[in-house]
């Protein structure tokens, strides 16, 4: 690789200060400011503040509740995680074929990542909805199971998922088919020749070329999940029925933005953090080793 | 429908001349969370106060839902730039009494010299706002609950048209209407607000230790006491039939009424606004009083809603300009209009009593529904309200175990006895944060 030299010693500093100050002012000190309230006991108007120490997570971590809502958020990860990433390289191979009219559909396919989150759900949630959706009216001719999400959690956990994969879709296909163009021609054709099959070819040859792909997608989606996905919550089940839905972001959320609890809320916070910087960690440490460059 | 298109188009006039008049006025910000018709008169009644005078400019801005009004004003204080006003729902009221970043109301009419005769407002919302008998918060919306019927789908399952009046009355109906193919048969809106801390104070029986939080700060949670349990136990049941469908929280389940689809239902009288809109033309409705348990005391129904605070930390002259809009809002031909028009409670006997005269009750009578169940019942330690510490937290913990109750995923007894154990963990906090 071709190392650059700037003649100037503060230029690089210089051109690096923007995005470090956008970094400084939006992650790493409102970070810092959620450590140190997570130690408090805080009012909501901030006219008290009592240092409590490891209070709030004493809290956290006696309650069974914020278990449940550790394993929802795991489940409902892996789940968006692989099942979205499995639809959308299935579909990306379909896209990447050499048919009339890719171009739209190619279009059509990226379209969903354009909306917000919130609005996704939205658009799943009149699809579910017991009393005006399609869904549970077409599904009323073949069984009578009411699938109300309000009261059933697998329905309302179901319905976030797919609302998740598809929003996702998008930008998980874009990638898949930049992939899948970049796999030389030759190859494919070389083992053509040598008889495998399209689907040995497939597990063979395109699936370990896309490694990289896959692996980024997968840091990603991850991350998309834990996160990004509040906005789909909050729009939709509100974390219920129960507590069904009420992956660790919407808790923190709830807890702090409509309870008002800044402490236990900044403590969750911080769980979090600490939960997604170990997964992430971890994914570079282990699962990397098998990815092919 | 014509009344209220010229209102609406009387109020726009107002809002586009405000400009001109306005250049040198003090500007007064008033945060709200009211939405659909509700949202459209609070613009109205802020453009009247801009429209009677020069000095001051009332801003209503819309914050969102209730919770997020709250949350918007809490961040604005610590920010340092709170708005003047802001309306916080019932279940803030203790929140907003132990901040110290409020003014009281009472204290602020007395220094701006304006003078309102805070004896004339209604027994149950004065008490539900005064602290040792002076007023901490302007009274603007009160509700309370009251009971809703679908007069088509009645004659459809072959009922009279009569509201039922105790529970029993409303499984026998519901039943028959979930027998005659309604897809709700009967439903309600905010369901710990309607189905359990109202239910409690209608039967007086005590929903927290503390006389629900008035005496001191509460600690204890007592609805999982035979009431209550009967109470959920009814519900699961009819949820477990069919007669009882679960719309979601907060006003969700609303869309299931609007929509024509609920047979009976239960929720705030300030819903008559916007169902009134929504059924014109569709379908017939009437009202009922909240229905009783039978072998229970009677006690009263608990108002909603919310009041207007004052924040700490503006110039004198708008405070003056506060008091002023207060006067306003307070005056018995706003207060006999702001109820005529939503179907919140009039806030002062003379309004009540302006109602009266002016026929508007025999003309509207189911905007009197609430009012008589109002004076029917006893205001008792039980009904006079409810004050807890997080109390958002609170109703949720007890929403999200009527929700475990409903599906049948957990008894009766074991879901309040887990939302009471949750409960008082979340008051917990909160009375050692203002121990």
């Amino acid at each position: 690789m071709k190392r650059t030299v700037f003649p100037n010693r503060w230029l690089p500093y210089a051109l690096v200060a923007p995005q470090l100050a956008v970094t400084i002012a939006f992650f790493f000190w409102p970070a810092f400011d959620s450590l140190r309230l997570s130690l408090y006991r805080a009012s909501p108007f901030g006219d008290r503040l009592i240092f409590i120490g490891l209070g709030n997570f004493e809290r956290l971590l006696a309650d069974p509740a914020y278990f449940r809502s550790v394993a929802t958020s795991f489940v409902f990860s892996a789940l968006v995680t692989v099942l979205g990433l499995a639809v959308a390289l299935l579909l990306a191979a379909l896209a990447n074929a050499k048919i009339r009219g890719l171009a739209i559909y190619r279009t059509l396919l990226l379209w969903p990542y354009g909306i917000a989150p919130a609005i996704a759900g939205v658009i799943w949630l009149f699809v579910f909805h017991p009393s005006f959706g399609v869904l549970p009216y077409v599904l009323s001719f073949v069984t009578a199971y009411q699938f109300n999400w309000f009261l059933k959690g697998w329905v309302a956990l179901t319905l976030i998922v797919v609302a998740a994969i598809w929003k996702q879709f998008g930008y998980n296909l874009a990638f898949y088919l930049a992939g899948l163009q970049a796999i030389p021609g030759s190859v494919l054709e070389a083992a053509s020749v040598d008889g495998a099959g399209p689907i040995r070819r497939f597990f063979a040859i395109t699936f370990p070329l896309l490694s990289p792909v896959t692996f980024f997608l997968f840091t990603l989606n991850m991350t998309f999940s834990f996160f990004e996905t509040f906005g789909l919550v909050h729009a939709v089940t509100q974390g219920g029925p129960g507590d069904a839905t009420s992956i660790l972001v919407f808790r923190a959320w709830k807890d702090g933005f409509e309870g008002l609890q800044l402490g236990y809320s900044a403590a969750q916070s911080v769980l979090l953090m600490l939960l997604v910087v170990a997964l992430t960690a971890a994914q570079f440490r282990f699962a990397e080793k098998k990815v092919t460059y | 429908m014509k009344r209220s298109t010229l209102s609406m188009l009387a109020a726009a006039v107002l809002l586009v001349a405000l400009p001109a008049t306005s250049i040198a006025a003090t500007e007064i910000q008033f945060w709200h969370a009211m939405t659909a018709v509700l949202g459209e008169r609070v613009n109205e009644i802020a453009a009247k106060f801009n429209a009677s005078q020069s000095d001051y400019v009332v801003k209503a801005v819309h914050k969102g839902s209730y919770a997020e009004t709250l949350t918007a004003a809490v961040a604005a204080y610590r920010a340092k730039q709170p708005p003047h006003i802001v309306q916080v729902y019932e279940v803030g009221t203790q929140t907003m009494l132990s901040s110290g970043a409020v003014y009281p109301v009472y204290q602020l009419m007395k220094d701006n010299g304006v003078s309102i005769d805070w004896n004339d407002l209604i027994g149950p919302v004065k008490s539900y706002y005064s602290t040792g008998g002076n007023l901490y918060s302007m009274a603007f919306n009160s509700s309370t609950p009251i009971l809703f019927y679908n007069k088509d789908l009645f004659k459809k399952a072959g009922l009279a048209d009569k509201a039922p009046t105790t529970w029993d009355e409303v499984e026998g109906m519901a039943k028959k209407l979930h027998a005659a193919g309604v897809k709700c048969a009967y439903g309600s809106a905010w369901p710990s607000w309607v189905l359990v801390e109202n239910m409690h104070g209608y039967h007086d029986q005590p929903f927290a230790d503390h006389a629900n939080g008035f005496d001191g700060l509460a600690t204890t949670l007592k609805i999982n006491g035979p009431f209550g349990v009967k109470m959920m136990e009814l519900l699961a049941r009819g949820a477990k039939e069919g007669w009882f469908t679960y719309g979601g929280r907060a006003n969700k389940a609303e869309a299931l009424m609007t929509a024509g689809e609920c047979g009976i239902f239960t929720t705030s009288s300030a819903y008559i606004g916007n169902l009134t809109r929504a059924a014109e033309g569709k379908f017939a409705w009437g009202t009922g009083s909240l229905p009783r348990l039978s072998g229970f005391a009677q006690g009263n129904s608990i108002i909603g809603g919310a009041t207007l605070w004052v924040m700490k930390g503006a110039k004198p002259e708008e405070y003056k300009g506060v008091a002023q809009f207060f006067k306003f809002v307070a005056s018995t031909e706003n207060q006999a209009w702001w109820a005529g028009v939503t179907g919140y409670l009039p806030l002062t006997n003379a309004a009540t009593k302006a109602l009266e005269a002016s026929g508007h009750y025999t003309k509207n009578p189911n905007q009197k529904t609430a009012v008589n169940q109002m004076n029917a019942g006893k205001t008792t330690p039980n009904s006079q309200g409810i004050r807890l510490g997080n109390f958002t937290s609170v109703r949720d913990a007890i929403e999200e175990q009527m929700e475990y109750i409903f599906s049948g995923n957990k008894t009766a007894k074991q879901g309040l006895d887990d939302a009471v154990a949750k409960s008082n963990e979340i008051l917990k906090e909160f009375a050692a944060l203002y121990k």
